[in-house]
């Protein structure tokens, strides 16, 4: 049978932790998270990791596979030549709590911040599938925080004080554009979002597991809707006019 | 003696998934302080997995449909076992429920009138189930957690709860441990909700998470609940068959929705011959039938004259009709049968079925839109488990509340798809509700006895002191073998008691596992703890089924293979007495007589 | 929570774990985007050979002559397309990778380019000098109005002594025009503005049009580095084939009217 050798990260700090070598059986179609399974029902139990679902839709086994931030059980061993080693180890972008798992909490702070839904008391609820195609694109994200990991933003500036991350900008994207919202969460997302530090720079596009267009439809969007108030002194003279549109 | 925290709260809600969550925020809503604990983080709960729809009559699709002919598709269902009371309060709820949802947030696919879609699924009479394509339940996950963290609830991830607490005969709280580092926590609480899911993972070919040892089962079992009909376990006809990694994970019965069509390596049509005489009025008598039914609905013809295809028969028929044509040697080089959809144009498949199309190509190299897959049942649900009472969702024990998955007698022997997540959300509030006026009519606070605390924590920590004990993981393969073998689809007294045996030797040997390692997120000693529950559930689940001689719903018995009217009024119920399990046949309630008349009924008939 | 290990990976800059060839990609945009601005620089300066019969090199259109200005006429307007370049949102992806290092990949550890204002900490698009990509919007309008100047070229490249007149130049020209508007009607503030910026698409007769328009829109946005790349190459080498029939290196071929 063929053989995989892993090198998985255990430990529970940087500087102690170290990259430990395991020799694993492949078998057809398998992944990395069967290779960490097999690590924990054959060889050391307590390595740490997380999963649910084994089918790339709950979002919780997102590691970084040979540097490149991915879900687990989404990445497959025969994507990688036989004869190299695969390197697993978890996320860079948030605290260490032991092995492949991290401290992901900043996240739920920052979803708690984002103004929730906020329909018209009167709304009749009746909306047609172009309205809302767009938010549905949104609605797919699974919380794999793969995107959070990967911004430079958070990931080489940590400037977790004052950018909520992509994940967030998808969040919000998905609230504004719903045809029955009616809160307004642009001048937030300009001041505590921060949704100026994000330079488009795409790589949250380029990992996320749920193809989401996360730059293009997401947040370049909302950036365009944050100049119309706060940058262009026609469109802010317009509304000064003729009063803010209702949405 | 280790140290552990202390929270308080009013109401503790253990399991955030559908219905945990919608507990919660029915509680929370009322005022009172509520914890919500999860043994994952926020939002990864089982639920996310259900893909199909939530069935809500609002008839939007077809108009002839209403919330007795729900109720009526899911008793018969459940061949007429389930609680009438709650199948009829699911039917009637349903809509209103889907409707918030729709409120707080939920983008469901629409009608070209703009209202929710639905579309069409087993057992059910009319187009029933609400849906955001094939990831309704991330939909609703999603609506809940945002609208839940807004509101106030406390929420502890990773975290498990090992013991309900209890003062005399009523809860008092919950001692567990969080997984992030092992630190132990006592959450002191009037009332207790379960949310806690199935039990999936004693079977080795599911579709369950790791979270689903039957967690909630066996706390309210220790805690003096009973659990009813649990020898009904659903196998759902369809999970992935290969590759070998990803065998047991869910292909959504939407596939057979949209016009999925099941073969066998010899090409043909299988279902039409495996459709019970009950019910074969019910769908199409030819393929040409199947086809025109198909046809109006790809056309999005709201309603059709013609009648469903057979694949849409309920999941214990069709799991049984996948089985039987497997073992009878007409299954495909990996053990399934063929499910095809590959017919349709392939935009509408990425469209409607984005993330099987996704799932197929990514993990087995299969494009649905261009093969067929091969499919074959997996474990998929439990119809049993803690009884409850249908208005308040009570358990017997006072203050001991359950919902979804993990409480009995809604589904009966056979649980229609997309009435999970109604379930989930109907049951969640009426959980809630039932926890808050509990909570009103208790009187002072009831307290929490330290001898407990110690017990629970002894038990925790054991693990680490048998060095050379067994590993956790070897056991959990046993139990694999010995519920697939014994307690599989098909049941035989000899290898019910076969399977009892083997599992009493296997709890005397759980006695000796060990962890290694530090309490630092350590899912070996995690597994330790887990692994007892997942026994209680196992047994619960072999005994019953050795007790139910006929077959019914989800349960096929060999040796008895007719269903046995005389049978068809009476619960299995089994509760903790000692150290034994003690089994009991309960009566059903009797449905009152306005309900029955549905039955009576021909129209509107199933169409 | 437990405080000691709340420790975060180190970073270092273009520090990575990742295996593959990841500076490719930004080492071509960087010589791809070098080579276009040295050769745009050279001919905006050359003054000369943009001009012959019915061609008007696109560097120099709309033509502007102004008595008092010694310099090369084209620096009168190519600072428009410059700009709207400059400020689009795929050529500063590309650029702030490729030229800043910011970051050089995904999961490639990155610097803080431009990090002026604050001090050292990051601050990216959101306060001087980046915050002024903001004025895309007027670009696009701006660049409209020349896209229209080298439409109305690309008309009088296919006329010729009041005759209509094909040549491979005119071919030239209507196709660069096709691929700047793909580009130009592909921004995402063109696709913003028709419709983007409203949440409802159908909720007035007014939405459902603007609806179409984004969708339209859309079709071409979702291939916007695409159309970046093609219309950038196809301005140069329209500029080239000016110059070269203009230098008399080569001449144009003729397929219908008269000849040059
Ligand atoms: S595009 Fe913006 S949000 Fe996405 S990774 Fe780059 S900087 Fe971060
Ligand atoms: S947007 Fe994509 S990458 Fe980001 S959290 Fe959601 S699914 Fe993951
Ligand atoms: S385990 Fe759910 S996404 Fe990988
Ligand atoms: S975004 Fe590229 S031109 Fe406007």
């Amino acid at each position: 049978m063929r053989e995989a050798t892993l090198k998985v990260f255990r430990g529970t700090d940087y500087e102690t932790g170290e990259f430990k070598t395991y020799k694993v059986p492949v078998e057809d179609g398998m992944v990395v998270l069967d290779a960490i399974h097999y690590i924990q029902k054959e060889i050391d139990p307590d390595v740490a990791v997380r999963w649910n679902c084994k089918a790339a839709k709950c979002g919780s086994c997102s590691a970084e596979v040979n540097g490149k931030p991915a879900l687990m059980c989404k990445t497959r061993m025969d994507h990688f030549a036989s004869d190299t080693e695969i390197q697993v180890q978890p996320l860079k972008t948030f605290p260490l709590v032991k092995d492949l798992v991290t401290n992901v909490a900043w996240n739920y702070e920052v979803n708690k911040k984002i103004t929730p839904f906020t329909p018209a008391k009167d709304a009749d609820w009746t909306f047609f599938q172009e309205d809302i195609e767009r938010v549905q694109e949104f609605r797919k994200c699974i919380e794999c925080f793969l995107c959070q990991d990967v911004c430079h933003v958070l990931r080489d500036h940590n400037r977790k004080d004052a950018f909520i991350g992509p994940r967030f900008l998808v969040r919000t994207a998905g609230l504004e554009m719903h045809p029955l919202d009616k809160a307004n969460r642009i001048e937030s997302l300009k001041d505590h979002g921060g949704i100026g530090f994000c330079n488009i720079t795409k790589c949250c596009t380029e990992v996320c597991p749920e193809d989401i267009h996360i730059t293009d439809n997401a947040i370049i969007p909302l950036k365009e809707r944050v100049v119309d108030e706060f940058y262009d002194p026609v469109m802010m003279l317009l509304k000064k006019i003729f009063g803010k549109k209702q949405k | 003696m280790a140290n552990y925290e202390i929270h308080e709260h009013d109401i503790l809600v253990i399991g955030a998934g559908g219905a945990g969550l919608r507990a919660a925020i029915e509680a929370s809503a009322k005022g009172v302080s509520v914890g919500l604990v999860c043994k994952s983080l926020l939002g990864k709960a089982h639920t996310v997995m259900a893909e199909g729809g939530i069935a809500a009559a609002l008839a939007n699709v077809d108009s002839r449909d209403n919330w007795e002919v729900h109720f009526r598709d899911t008793m018969i269902g459940g061949k007429m076992l389930n609680n009438w009371r709650m199948a009829q309060i699911h039917a009637q709820e349903a809509p209103e429920c889907v409707r918030e949802l729709e409120q707080w947030g939920a983008v469901f696919d629409r009608t070209k009138e703009g209202k929710i879609l639905q579309r069409a699924f087993g057992g059910h009479t009319y187009k029933r189930l609400c849906h955001v394509g094939d990831r309704t339940g991330l939909e609703l996950i999603r609506t809940l957690q945002d609208k839940g963290v807004h509101q106030g609830i406390d929420v502890y991830m990773e975290c498990t709860v090992t013991k309900i607490l209890k003062d005399g005969d009523k809860v008092s709280g919950a001692f567990g441990y969080f997984r992030e580092d092992g630190r132990y926590v006592l959450f002191k609480a009037k009332a207790i909700i379960l949310a806690t899911g199935g039990v999936g993972r004693s079977y080795l070919v599911t579709s369950n998470s790791w979270e689903y040892t039957g967690d909630g089962h066996a706390l309210a079992y220790d805690a003096g609940a009973d659990l009813i009909d649990m020898e009904f376990v659903q196998f759902h006809p369809t999970g992935m068959v290969w590759p070998p990694g990803v065998r047991g994970i869910l292909v959504t019965e939407a596939v057979r929705g949209e016009g999925g069509i099941l073969r066998n390596s010899k090409g043909e049509r299988f279902m039409f011959k495996y459709l019970p005489e009950a019910t074969r009025a019910d769908y199409a008598a030819d393929e040409t039938e199947a086809k025109k039914w198909l046809e109006d609905t790809l056309s999005g013809r709201l309603k059709t004259e013609y009648k469903r295809p057979p694949e849409l028969s309920t999941r214990d028929n069709v799991a049984r009709a996948i089985y039987t044509e497997v073992k009878e040697g007409r299954g495909t080089e990996h053990g399934g049968v063929y499910l095809d959809i590959s017919y349709q144009n392939a935009e509408r498949v990425k469209k409607k079925l984005p993330s099987m199309y996704h799932q197929f190509k990514e993990l087995a190299d299969v494009d649905i839109t261009q093969t067929p897959m091969e499919v074959g049942p997996t474990m998929h649900y439990i119809m049993g488990g803690i009884r409850v009472n249908a208005d308040t969702a009570e358990t017997r024990v006072p203050g001991l509340f359950a919902a979804g998955e993990c409480s009995g007698g809604m589904h009966g022997s056979n649980r229609l798809g997309g009435n999970s997540l109604s379930d989930l959300i109907v049951f969640g509030r009426r959980a809630g509700r039932g926890a808050v006026d509990y909570t009103h009519k208790l009187g002072s606070a009831p307290q929490i006895s330290e001898s407990q605390i110690t017990e629970a924590i002894e038990e925790l920590e054991i693990p680490f002191k048998r060095q050379d004990g067994i590993n956790p993981n070897d056991l959990v393969k046993e139990l694999h073998t010995i519920m697939g073998t014994y307690v599989g689809i098909f049941r035989e007294e000899k290898d019910l008691q076969t399977g009892i045996e083997k599992l009493e030797e296997l709890k005397k040997k759980f006695k000796l596992v060990k962890a290694n390692g530090t309490k630092v997120f350590n899912p070996g000693w995690h597994l330790c703890r887990d692994l007892k529950n997942m026994l209680i559930s196992s047994e619960a689940i072999a005994r019953s089924a050795l007790s139910r001689k006929e077959s019914r719903g989800a349960h096929s018995r060999l040796d008895y293979p007719k269903t046995d009217d005389s049978l068809g009024n009476e619960n299995t119920s089994v509760s903790k007495d000692g150290e034994t399990m003690k089994l009991e046949k309960t009566p059903l309630n009797k449905m009152p007589d306005d309900l029955k008349e549905l039955f009576a009924k021909k129209e509107p008939a199933h169409a | 929570m437990n405080q000691t290990k709340s420790a975060l990976a180190p970073q270092k800059p273009l520090s990575t774990e990742r295996r593959d060839i990841w500076w490719l990609e930004p080492a071509l945009v960087a010589i791809g985007f070098g080579l276009f601005i040295i050769y745009a620089t050279w001919r905006a300066f050359e003054n000369n050979f943009y001009e012959i019969g019915p061609y008007l090199s696109p560097f120099y259109s709309p033509k502007i002559v102004l008595d008092w200005w010694k310099f090369s006429p084209a620096l009168l307007i190519l600072w428009v397309p410059a700009g709207f370049r400059a400020t689009c949102y795929y050529y500063r992806k590309a650029y702030y990778r490729a030229y800043f290092l910011s970051p050089p990949a995904c999961g490639v550890g990155g610097i803080n380019a431009l990090g002026l204002s604050q001090g050292k900490k990051y601050c990216g698009e959101s306060t001087f000098p980046l915050v002024i990509q903001n004025i895309h919007r007027y670009m696009l309008y701006l660049a409209i109005a020349v896209l229209g100047f080298l439409w109305y070229d690309a008309i009088l490249a296919c006329i010729w002594q009041n005759q209509l007149r094909i040549g491979v130049g005119s071919i030239i020209f209507i196709a660069n025009c096709l691929f700047l508007s793909a580009y130009t009607f592909g921004c995402h503030v063109f696709r913003h503005l028709v419709g983007g910026k409203l949440d409802c698409f159908s909720c007035s007769q007014t939405a459902k049009t603007q609806f179409s328009l984004w969708e339209a829109v859309t079709k071409f946005n979702e291939h916007h580095m695409f159309w970046a790349w093609v219309s950038l190459f196809s301005v140069a080498i329209t500029d080239f084939y000016v110059r070269l029939i203009a230098s008399h290196s080569i001449s144009d071929l003729t397929l219908i009217g008269p000849p040059l």
